[in-house]
Formats: structure tokens, C-alpha cells, sequence
């Protein structure tokens, strides 16, 4: 994770670009504009959003930790779920929400933060261990996952949650409304970012295509991609249906940058996302995140078929267990 | 070709001859025929740009289709206002939604058929779900070009109507496209509106219409026959009056714009009027459109009423002049004056 050096020089990189942005921001807002929205802030502000992650000097590695065994926890309160998903994924969302975005945790509808697109709906799971983890969502309704009436549905709904920007479930859908809010944002002299997580299998879908051939179409420098690449989809590997290795190649064919890093190493994620926010060039940029399903849980890791993986009911609590035998600092 | 007749295909075998009358077939060019009426040019296109001089948070999508749809008129005032999407539907309503969620107002335009058809799972997840103020405004509604099936849109309002929160209009002409647009930029949700292009004939600026949202309206009375009629066929129900009024019948006529929600009030009142022969008239196939919304309605409340639909068929409609078509297929005056008659007389 690096020292404490390292992490202010990192905080340091972010903030000058957001101060840049923010500038430019700053002076629009004293024009006459009906499309002014509210304000993202002073200097001072910006600096504040940045260190709003509840608990900022904790590692990444914690909160990685504590995102899989949030995931774990609801996964037992159901006794079933994308669960493998939320494992591969934490790293990346550990990155995201605690080094990456800017946001205030008592205000998700914060117009200066950074804005996270679920496409993939079905990793609502997982996106709900990081809300829990960074105070947007309550630790104590955990146990309401998948309820009636719960604010945490099995996929992804905007208007069940707060945090939750769009309603996936249908995929290949968030990239092009990404597009329209980076669009949106560019509109209103707003230095925030667009960040649309998609899987593998949404590869597949044109609409992701077109979305993507916008993107470039309109300059897009403040919408980043992350690829959820875990090499699984309901029917099998996507490289067996149409994703392809190496993908990041077609996506620079179409104009965008990309990188493609393991995506369960935070030292890479943590590169990876600083160069994608710093990169000072007009196009979008997508991160293409190598993922092992269950990572973090061996018995889980070898399991086969694991896109909806079959959890037993004394497994939660074993799976728990093995993670809190490696907690990280 | 006989009037209301619907096509039996023919094999693509067969040599034809040349026809004696030769009508040119309608493509997307071809406004609607004025049939003799004055006409307003690009009136859509006209009235987002005034709504657009003090409304800041009004912007302009389209499908490559922005000069076909009227909104080029927007696009050449606005330019920093128009997105190009290129020819994919998809993420036209996908930008679209995401710009409503940054605070936007955005007119997405294309033709009715890649709407209703490419787009659907767009609209209903990222737009209708979450009640977003997005405009879905559409070309070629129904049977107004003879380019064929690919772009005669014969099934949309059929395909919005199982849309929940989506709010429907099917505007007369031109004066009803200018209002129509104002007031559902006005209107905090999603809303998809049929349109007619170019040079639209403009009828209702003589009754001094003045349009409603979710509102039907009584635009004439008369005791024999009640038309319940959307779109540019209230024009045909208008001049099927006049025909059937020098024939001694006399026609009421319900001009119900709005589609979803539909104004069951106002329309269970003119239907239980007791004494004639309700007639819904729609540019849409039978299935699922005016006709069996009001029949639905109707029946429900139990206002039992003698009841006919003019509407198209339930088939793929040919290629052709739009004038032959709209005969072939009963939405000419001629047409509707005879098949009413006809009812009558049973």
C-alpha cells in the first residue's frame, strides 16, 4: 500500500488536477447561467470531499477485507447470491471508493461528487459492501439484503438506494447513459468524474459499442470505465462467447485509453486509477480489471461454474472465518 | 383496388405492368399531403427553439435522423446544444437519460419505428423506470410513408401503452405540434410524442384549439355518430363529417391526443350519450392502440355502446403512394365515409 509519504503524494497528484478542473468550474459559476448548478466547492472543499472516506488512514487492504465480508455476511442472509462477483470485485471497489473518488458519505446526492455507475446490477452485492464500508449505507441493515421492502435489492435499483446512481439488471445499458451524464457534467463546467463498472459478458451487447464510440465522439476525458474482466458469464468463459484477450486493444482501436492490470492487486488498481483521472488528454479512458471469481476465499476460488456459485448453508460462516484468520492492518 | 381491402401479397414472380396512374411511392421525404389546407412549416423544430431562448436546460439528441425529424431547425440555432449520436438508437436514449439525470431537459428524436422497435429495453430501464424528463419525439408515426414495413410504424402507441409511467401524445397538426411541444417540456416526466414533419397542414387554428395534457376534446357535437379519433385522422374524421353531414348524418368528434393517460372521463361521457354509433379512428393497427383502449375502458365501466374501430389491419402494410395506401388500408376520407356508412346501415 505504500507509506503515508506515498499516500500524500498520491492525494496531492488527485487534488491538483481536481483544483484545475475546479478553476475552471469556479469561473463559469460566476457567469449568468441557468445551468449553474450548485456549486462543488471552494479549494477548501475539495480538499474536505477528498478526506470525507470515513476513517481515511485506514489501508486499502482493510477495506478490500471488509468489503468481502460484508458480501459474505448478506450472502448468508439470503443463502445464495452473486457472491463470487463481490469477492473478485472488492479490490476494485476498495480502489474506487477509498482512494479514487471524490464524494460525501452524509450526501450521496452530492452534485461535486464522483459519480459510480453500476452497470452490471447483478453486482449489487458487492456495491452495497462498499456503501456499508464507506458510510453511505447502514452496517445494521445488512441482515435486510434481499428482503421485502429491503433498500438493498438482489439487483441494482437507483431508486431503492442510496448510492445506487442507475437501475441495472438489463445489461449493457450504463455505458450510454455514462455518456450522457459525462455529457451533462461537461455541460455545467463540473470537474466530477463518470465512472461506469461493467462485466465481461457486457462486452456482448452492442449498445456497449455505440456507448463507446460516443464516448470518443464527444471527448469524453472525464468518464472512466473499469471492465469487471473475470472471464465468466452465465453460459461460460467470455472468451468463448465475445470478449476477447487482449481486450484493451479494441477498445484503444476505437480511441479510448486503456489499460488491462490484475485486478486484484491494489498496488496496480491503485496506478491504474490515478493514471486514468490524471491522464490530460481529450478522450475517455477504461481500465480493463483482471479478476479471480471468490478471490479471497480458496475453497470458493476452485469451486466450478461459479457464476451464481452454490453456497452451502454452513459455508457463509466458514468462508467469514477464513477471512478474519488474514485480517489486514 | 378495392376501398379498405387489405393486401394479399402477391409472389415477387409474377411481372407486373405498368400501372396507368403512376403515383410516385412515398418515401420519408413526402410530408403528409395537405389536402388543400394551409400548412406551417417545421413547427416542432420552431417551437423547441422559442422554448429553447429561455430555457437553458433544454438540449437536442437525434439518431442521424435530426433533418427528417425537424429538429435540424434547433440543431443550426443551438448548435452547442445538439448532440449528433450517430445512426444508434441505443445510446441516443441512453445519453438522453444520463443527461435528464444531470438536470437536463433532452428532445431525442428518430423515427417511431427505431423507438418503439431498437431502443425499447433503453426507454422502459434507463428512462421510464426512473420517471425521467426525457421527450422521445418521432418521425413516421403509423402509415405515413409507403417506404414499407421498416419504417411504417404500425404498432408503437401498442408498444408504449404496456410502458408504465410513460405519457403518450399523437398530436393533430401543426397547431397541436406547437403546443403539444411546450407543454410536455413543461411536463416532469417521461413522455413519447408521434410527429409529423416538414410542411404539417395546420386545422385546429380554427376552432381555437388550445391543447391539454391527458385532456380529450370535443372539437364539434352531433347526434348520430360519435368519432373518437388521434393524430392526423381527427383532420380525416374532420372532413369525413362534412361528407357524412351533406348525407344527412351527423358526426360528433372527439379529438383525443393523449393517448396514456387516456382521458376515460371525457370520453365515458361523449360514449354514454345515448343514441350513436361510437367510431374510434386511429393511424395504428387494431391491436392495441385508441380503439382498444377506449373499448377497454368502456366496456370496464360498463358503458355499452354500439362500437366500430377504424384502424390498419393487423398485417404488414405494402410499399406504394401513400395516398393509394391510405385507401387501401381505410384511413382515406372516402374510406371512412363509406365503411361508417355501411355501419349504419346494419
Amino acid at each position: 500500500m505504500g507509506n503515508h509519504d506515498e499516500n500524500q503524494h498520491r492525494q496531492f497528484r488527485f487534488t491538483t488536477q481536481a483544483f484545475k478542473k475546479c478553476a475552471l468550474f469556479s469561473l463559469a459559476a460566476s457567469a449568468q447561467s441557468a445551468t449553474n448548478p450548485q456549486n462543488c466547492g471552494t479549494w477548501g472543499d475539495v480538499l474536505n470531499a477528498q478526506t470525507h472516506h470515513a476513517g481515511s488512514n485506514v489501508s486499502l487492504a482493510r477495506r478490500a477485507w471488509q468489503i468481502r465480508r460484508n458480501a459474505l455476511l448478506m450472502g448468508e442472509v439470503q443463502g445464495q447470491g452473486y457472491i463470487g462477483q463481490a469477492l473478485g470485485s472488492a479490490d476494485t471497489l476498495a480502489t474506487a471508493y477509498f482512494h479514487a473518488m471524490t464524494y460525501r458519505a452524509d450526501d450521496p446526492e452530492w452534485e461535486g461528487r464522483d459519480r459510480f455507475y453500476l452497470s452490471i446490477g447483478h453486482y449489487a452485492i458487492a456495491l452495497y459492501a462498499a456503501l456499508i464500508e464507506a458510510g453511505i449505507l447502514p452496517e445494521d441493515e445488512i441482515p435486510t439484503y434481499g428482503m421485502d421492502d429491503s433498500r438493498m435489492p438482489m439487483s441494482g435499483m437507483a431508486a431503492y438506494t442510496p448510492g445506487m446512481e442507475i437501475t441495472g439488471g438489463s445489461l449493457g445499458q450504463g455505458l450510454g447513459i455514462a455518456v450522457g451524464a459525462a455529457m451533462g457534467l461537461k455541460r455545467k463546467n463540473n470537474p466530477a468524474f463518470v465512472y461506469n463498472m461493467l462485466s465481461d459478458g457486457e462486452l456482448g451487447e452492442g449498445s456497449t459499442w455505440e456507448a463507446v464510440m460516443s464516448a470518443v465522439q464527444w471527448k469524453l476525458d472525464n468518464l472512466i470505465a473499469i471492465v469487471e474482466f473475470n472471464n465468466q458469464q452465465a453460459d461460460g468463459p467470455s472468451t468463448k462467447a465475445l470478449a476477447q484477450v487482449p481486450e484493451a486493444a479494441k477498445w484503444e482501436s476505437f480511441g479510448w485509453h486503456a489499460q488491462s492490470i490484475d485486478g486484484n492487486d491494489l498496488d496496480a488498481l491503485v496506478a491504474a486509477f490515478d493514471t486514468a483521472r490524471n491522464l490530460d488528454e481529450p478522450r475517455p479512458r477504461v481500465i480493463i480489471c483482471n479478476t479471480k471469481m471468490c478471490k479471497g476465499v480458496p475453497f470458493l476460488e476452485t469451486r466450478e461454474s461459479n457464476h451464481f456459485i452454490r453456497v452451502e448453508a454452513d459455508e457463509w460462516a466458514k468462508a467469514i472465518a477464513i477471512l478474519d484468520e488474514d485480517k489486514p492492518e | 383496388m378495392t376501398i379498405g381491402a387489405t393486401s394479399r401479397r402477391k409472389s415477387k414472380y409474377e411481372p407486373r405492368k405498368v400501372p396507368d396512374q403512376k403515383l410516385a411511392t412515398s418515401a420519408m421525404i413526402a410530408s403528409l399531403d395537405a389536402e388543400g389546407r394551409d400548412t406551417v412549416a417545421a413547427p416542432f423544430g420552431h417551437a423547441l427553439c422559442d422554448l429553447a431562448k429561455t430555457r437553458d436546460d433544454i438540449v437536442g439528441l437525434s439518431a442521424d435522423l435530426s433533418k427528417y425529424t425537424d429538429l435540424h431547425v434547433f440543431a443550426n440555432a443551438y448548435p452547442d446544444r445538439f448532440y449528433q449520436m450517430g445512426m444508434a438508437e441505443q445510446v441516443l436514449i441512453s445519453a438522453a437519460a444520463g443527461l435528464a439525470r444531470e438536470g437536463f431537459t433532452p428532445f431525442a428524436t428518430t423515427y417511431c419505428v427505431f423507438a418503439s422497435r431498437r431502443a425499447y429495453d433503453f426507454i422502459i430501464m434507463a428512462i421510464a423506470e426512473e420517471n425521467l424528463p426525457v421527450k422521445i419525439v418521432c418521425g413516421l408515426p403509423g402509415l405515413t410513408t409507403g417506404y414499407g414495413p421498416s419504417h411504417q410504424a404500425t404498432e408503437d402507441l401498442a408498444i408504449f401503452r404496456g410502458m408504465p409511467n410513460m405519457t403518450i401524445v399523437d398530436p393533430c397538426d401543426a397547431t397541436e405540434i406547437d403546443q403539444a411541444t411546450r407543454a410536455i417540456a413543461d411536463f416532469d416526466g417521461p413522455v413519447y410524442m408521434r410527429l409529423l414533419r416538414g410542411n404539417v397542414p395546420n386545422v385546429l387554428g380554427e376552432y381555437g384549439y388550445k391543447f391539454e395534457l391527458g385532456k380529450a376534446k370535443l372539437l364539434q357535437g352531433g347526434n348520430d355518430v360519435l368519432f373518437i379519433s388521434t393524430g392526423f385522422m381527427t383532420m380525416r374524421t374532420i372532413d369525413a363529417a362534412k361528407a357524412l353531414k351533406a348525407d344527412g348524418v351527423d358526426c360528433a368528434i372527439l379529438h383525443v391526443p393523449t393517448i396514456k393517460p387516456l382521458d376515460v372521463e371525457t370520453i365515458k361521457a361523449e360514449a354514454a350519450k345515448s343514441g350513436r354509433l361510437v367510431v374510434t379512428a386511429e393511424n395504428h393497427t387494431i391491436v392495441g392502440g385508441l380503439g382498444e383502449a377506449v373499448a377497454g375502458t368502456l366496456m370496464r365501466d360498463g358503458v355499452h355502446v354500439p362500437f366500430k374501430s377504424i384502424a390498419l389491419p393487423d398485417e404488414f402494410l405494402d410499399a406504394g403512394a401513400l395516398p393509394t395506401l391510405h385507401d387501401q388500408y381505410g384511413l382515406s376520407v372516402n374510406a371512412i365515409t363509406s365503411r361508417v356508412k355501411g355501419w349504419l346501415d346494419e
